[in-house]
């Protein structure tokens, strides 16, 4: 057990260049996903049909392919444009694009489940569609996506391992490392409590700002409506 | 940007070699790999569930944890250690399957649990009015109804678990897209080789969601 600790002890730094490149790959694609999910959920529920089927398309595309597939069809193949992304960027990208989509559902659905009256009352108000969206709708459905997001961001950190397939330096290949030194069950079980850990910070991270958005909304600050994006 | 012809960046030649070899990892690793991988997370997680719901917290509560820290970290590295910690000669391709069906079973558990909760108060109250033992009032009363709120969402998990198989690249076992991948070394129509992977997958969870969706119909009330 010595040895271990003290194995452990020496690979700290390289942990923690491991986890930093895992944080980046999780805030990078979370942000990327924030946007695509916004876009195409609002996109989704469009009275222009056109624009709806192209988030269909596009929500659907990359939903149904797996996420290793687009990882690898960016990093092998956007060469082939003249396009050479560095590797962190191009995780960021396919971990924001798959999600992202996933992402677009949430949306969609929380909008979709704030109460009809509220859409009447704004209409009958004179709202223009902007402030309706803005003022009214967006609040409320905000407190149900968050609950959804926060499911898919502790999905899209798992995912952050995909980083092993294009060579990333992440923390489940710094743990690979760890074990030389090491036995196999004290490195793996350091590397999944550390994992672990990052997806409790950025559940409870998520839960705070459900909260603060219940509170604004003069909502109780408990039951929360999970039924918005449980369903993947 | 240097100027791409469409010759240089697709060839139909190369797609239709490519294409068979593809189908075949798909149908023999994929499918596969998704079929088991489904039974071994429905009959465990029903059991997580089950155990969650009636034994004492001394178990359930550890239990739950457990579930949580398999749910909440990457299958990705719980395959490489899996694969660390078996005897050197089994087959990998039989443990990322049961791998992935444990991991999947802690979602279907969290499912389970979801169904069961939605199951009316009364029903309880009624079979314990009837004095049915415990056991009954779970088999023949709880859990059908339970299951019929869980099915869809089971569905959906399959899917998902379907679209990680290629995880399984991790552990070196030749599915699809690991297959994609030599035949890009070998040939370098990285393109082709995933494009068709990726329509491959594109089209099935397609049909699989659609087949979920009709399901979903069937079981409503």
């Amino acid at each position: 057990m010595t040895e271990n600790l003290e194995a452990l002890r020496d690979a700290l730094p390289r942990l923690g260049e491991g986890v930093s490149i895992t944080l980046q790959l999780t805030l990078g694609g979370a942000l990327v996903a924030f946007l695509v999910s916004v876009v195409f959920g609002l996109l989704s529920i469009s009275p222009a049909a056109p624009l709806r089927w192209l988030s269909t398309i596009v929500v659907e595309f990359f939903r149904g392919t797996s996420l290793v597939v687009q990882l690898f069809w960016l990093y092998y193949v956007m060469p082939l444009f003249g396009v050479s992304m560095d590797a962190v960027l191009t995780g960021v990208i396919a971990l924001g694009l798959n999600y992202g989509a996933y992402g677009a559902e949430v949306v969609r659905g929380s909008i979709n489940a704030v109460d009809k009256g509220q859409w009447e009352g704004a209409t009958a108000l004179n709202m223009s569609r902007v402030t309706r969206m803005r003022r009214i709708i967006w609040p409320q459905a905000w407190v149900l996506m968050l609950s959804g997001y926060n499911n898919l961001l502790v999905m899209l950190i798992k995912g952050t391992a995909v980083a092993l397939f294009i060579g990333l330096q992440d923390l489940g290949y710094q743990i690979d490392e760890l074990r030389i030194d090491t036995t196999t069950i004290f490195a793996y079980s350091i590397g999944l409590l550390l994992y672990y850990l990052i997806a409790l910070v950025f559940s409870f991270g998520l839960r705070v700002l459900e909260k603060r958005a219940r509170r604004r909304l003069g909502l109780p600050a408990g039951s929360a409506h999970a039924s918005a994006g449980a369903a993947l | 940007m240097p100027a791409i012809t469409f010759d240089q960046f697709w060839s139909w030649q190369a797609a239709a070699d490519l294409l068979p070899e593809l189908l075949t990892a798909f149908v023999k690793v994929t499918l596969l790999v998704t079929v088991v991988g489904t039974i071994v997370a429905v009959v465990l997680g029903l059991s997580l569930a089950l155990i969650t719901q009636v034994t004492p917290s001394v178990i359930a509560r550890p239990v739950r944890w457990v579930m949580d820290v398999i749910r909440m970290t990457p299958l990705i590295v719980q395959l490489v250690f899996a694969s660390f910690l078996v005897p050197v000669d089994w087959n990998l391709l039989w443990v990322g399957t049961v791998v992935i069906g444990v991991h999947y079973s802690t979602y279907m558990a969290e499912s389970f649990i979801a169904g069961i909760g939605s199951v009316d108060r009364g029903q309880w109250e009624a079979s314990r009015a009837l004095s049915l033992p415990q056991a009954r009032t779970w088999r023949a009363i709880v859990l059908p109804q339970a299951m019929r709120a869980t099915l869809p969402s089971l569905g959906n998990w399959t899917i998902s678990m379907f679209k990680d198989t290629p995880y399984l690249f991790a552990i070196s076992v030749l599915e699809m897209v690991t297959v994609a991948q030599q035949a890009g070394n070998n040939t370098f129509r990285y393109n082709e080789a995933f494009t068709i992977a990726g329509l491959i997958f594109l089209v099935a969870s397609l049909v699989t969601a659609l087949a979920v969706r009709r399901l979903e119909k069937a079981l409503v009330y």
